[in-house]
């Protein structure tokens, strides 16, 4: 199993300076980014933050305005059939032809894939429950969510693309795939990357996120490291303050009085430091979740 | 194994998942020399990254509360019980830390608190006596 760490050979996706604008509106700007071979890669931002543009780039339904995209080294507009052949992709739309059967549309995709494993295919036919005489128009949304999970998933892909994956879909269906992104994971050297604003998700599964605010990517981490480098104080001054005083990578400041809560950015020492240079007593500290660092990141910016 | 994740509290996935297993030893729960779910399984089971499980057995690992064998699998060290004392220690002492920090600023002092330890005590053998006295 690899650690998802800079050791890996080659990134799987690698972007460079991208940018990309629809009717003079920026979608994507200045977007780098490398996904090693290996890990699961979250990619976090709000509705219309970009993260569904810049998914299309990867698959290479997009072409690059200015900047370059690389997929396995290879770019995706110019050689799609080496590009997609390797990858697996569900978007949220889900939209695959409602008139198809559940059997026809296995056998309709097994057609683009040499490496389509049909076994395999029927295992997660089974584990779903699909029939394959079920019209995809009738099928209920978990359902049709599910197909296409297998659609993905049957060429044992090396590189998985989910693009909100479980977005409206009960908890039921949710587990199915997110027991996909964890078998993909450990098989290995393949590689995830899905898109979320189910945060508590993302938490548990990847190894590396970016965090996409207005087609910007403002923080592109390890997510160990984003847990170690932000951290959250409450600290008691001798007296009340209507200011709290700076501290130290704060990106976030609340309370009142003698009491204030600093979200902080940084090496905990020098906040620990700061705190005693200010005689304020550090009377609480944790770290803060994932959510709490997107949220003060994306206001921050 | 039973472990329990708590997503929104800010305590990273692997240590979590290393504290429980520790705690499970400690109090007996998990025994020394019994085999712990495989990397895969574990991930599977409470839905998260498979490297997540790995470096929690890993740092287990170093810190000699598991061991791997030849087999590929990891189980409880069988060198539990002095381990396992020092990682009570270390349970007990993290809560009596947070018991003397909230004591300390509800303005308790030392001695406030002992008496207070002392007090709970004789409520609890008083309660077993009665309970022993029902029976």
């Amino acid at each position: 199993m690899n650690n998802g760490n800079s050791t890996s050979p080659r990134p799987v996706v690698e972007i460079r300076n991208l940018n990309r604008n629809f009717d003079q509106k920026w979608a994507l700007q200045d977007v780098s980014l490398q996904i090693p071979q290996g890990g699961v890669f979250g990619l976090i931002g709000s509705n219309g933050a970009g993260k569904t543009t810049l998914i299309k780039h990867i698959l290479g339904s997009h072409y690059a305005q200015t900047g370059s995209v690389r997929v396995f080294g290879i770019e995706p507009v110019a050689s799609p059939v080496e590009v997609l052949s390797r990858l697996g992709y569900m978007s949220e739309d889900r939209d695959i032809p409602g008139w198809m059967r559940v059997a026809e549309i296995i056998n309709y995709t097994r057609a683009f894939y040499p490496s389509w494993d049909p076994h395999y295919a029927e295992e997660l036919r089974e584990l779903f429950d699909l029939d394959p005489k079920a019209r995809i128009r009738d099928l209920s949304r978990g359902q049709a969510a599910r197909v296409c999970l297998l659609l993905a998933l049957a060429h044992r892909p090396e590189l998985l693309v989910l693009d909100e994956p479980s977005s409206g879909l009960d908890p039921v269906v949710r587990r199915d795939i997110l027991t996909a992104i964890v078998r993909t994971i450990a098989e290995e050297g393949r590689t995830v990357v899905f898109s979320s604003h189910l945060l508590d998700e993302v938490e548990r599964l990847a190894d590396r996120i970016a965090i996409l605010h207005e087609g910007r990517i403002v923080l592109h981490e390890q997510l160990d490291v984003v847990r170690e480098s932000f951290h959250r104080v409450t600290l008691r001054f001798d007296e009340a303050l209507s200011e709290p005083p700076p501290m130290p990578g704060a990106i976030e400041r609340q309370g009142r009085g003698q009491e204030w809560t600093y979200l902080c950015r940084g090496d905990r020492e020098l906040l620990l430091q700061a705190a005693k240079r200010l005689s304020a007593a550090v009377v609480q500290e944790s770290s803060p979740s994932l959510d709490d660092i997107f949220i003060s990141t994306v206001n921050r910016n | 194994m039973q472990i329990h994740l708590e997503a929104k509290d800010g305590v990273p996935i692997y240590l979590q998942v290393m504290q429980q297993i520790k705690y499970q030893i400690a109090s007996g729960r998990l025994q020394p020399g019994e085999e712990l779910p495989s990397i895969r399984t574990l991930a599977e089971q409470l839905l998260v990254n498979p490297n997540t499980i790995a470096r929690a057995y890993r740092e287990l690992e170093t810190a000699g509360v598991v061991e791997k064998r030849r087999t590929a699998g990891t189980y409880v060290a069988e060198s539990g019980s002095p381990l396992a004392r020092k990682e009570r220690l270390k349970l007990i002492n993290e809560r009596i830390d947070r018991l003397l920090v909230e004591a300390f600023q509800m303005g308790f002092d030392l001695d406030d608190v002992l008496k207070l330890v002392q007090k709970s005590q004789l409520a609890i053998d008083h309660q077993k006596q009665e309970e022993r006295s029902h029976e």
